[in-house]
């Protein structure tokens, strides 16, 4: 179990093949990555600088993870998000989740994402291309996505 | 306030357009003990200035975490270390 935030991009192999490295109880391993899409909240994206809250973001993100793990028996599982400047095409996040059978790899990656859009503090500022920021507002959508998980669990 | 009242000295950390806003991402505030909760800080900070006003005129578009972890307007900032702001998350 561990949560990275870092500048640097990610190469999925790489960390697949560093997680589950000599655990042979993983049956399945489901991945989701996030990418800095063209055409969001601003047609005409530059780029997209993220920022976020130095301490509580990992403080919350294991949190999240440690939700995961218990909920769905993970074996292992990894959360790496970037900040700093991305241009459209860039990976953002990354979300891998390790358990014996696929049903629970599947949810816990969904439930890590759900979570994490809604609970970590991360902010995205949109820059255009003729050089305007704006700081890109929370869906309301997201927040009832996050909701169904807790309505299923009690 | 008078000299006498009692007071502690919390951190206050803005992030993104409240940063903006406020033009500061981290200070030191004394804290009369007469404030409680993270809706009493909101108020003493509001009444500082204009751009405090402004940052936190919508309070629906603010949130709040107290030592790294959220907290509702009414949480008790008793024991808080630190206070941070920010407008609803948007990572993923």
């Amino acid at each position: 179990m561990s949560v990275r935030v870092q500048q640097a991009d990610f190469d999925v192999s790489d960390e697949i093949a560093a997680l589950t490295r000599g655990n042979e109880s993983i049956g399945a391993v489901a991945t989701f990555i996030g990418k800095v899409r063209a055409g969001g909240q601003e047609a005409s994206l530059r780029s997209m600088t993220l920022e976020h809250y130095p301490g509580m973001t990992e403080a919350e993100l294991s949190r999240i993870e440690a939700e995961a793990a218990q909920r769905f028996e993970l074996s292992a599982s990894l959360v790496v998000h970037r900040v700093g400047e991305l241009v459209p095409g860039d990976n953002i996040v990354l979300v891998i989740a390790c358990a014996p059978h696929r049903g629970n790899a599947f949810a816990a990656c969904e439930f890590l994402m759900d979570y994490l859009k809604t609970r970590a503090p991360f902010w995205k500022k949109e820059t255009s291309a003729d050089g305007e920021g704006k700081w890109v507002d929370a869906r309301e959508s997201d927040e009832e996505t996050a909701q169904r998980w807790r309505i299923a669990h009690s | 306030m008078s000299v006498n009242a009692p007071t502690r000295e919390i951190t206050v950390r803005y992030f993104a357009w409240l940063r903006e806003k406020t033009g500061i991402s981290e200070e030191r505030v004394m804290v009369p003990d007469s404030i409680a909760t993270v809706a009493d800080l909101v108020e003493l900070l509001r009444a500082r200035g204009p751009e405090f006003d402004a940052a936190f005129a919508h309070a629906s578009a603010v949130r709040a975490a107290i030592d790294h972890a959220h907290a509702k307007p009414q949480a008790s900032i008793a024991q808080a270390r630190e206070v941070a702001f920010f407008p609803p998350v948007t990572g993923g």
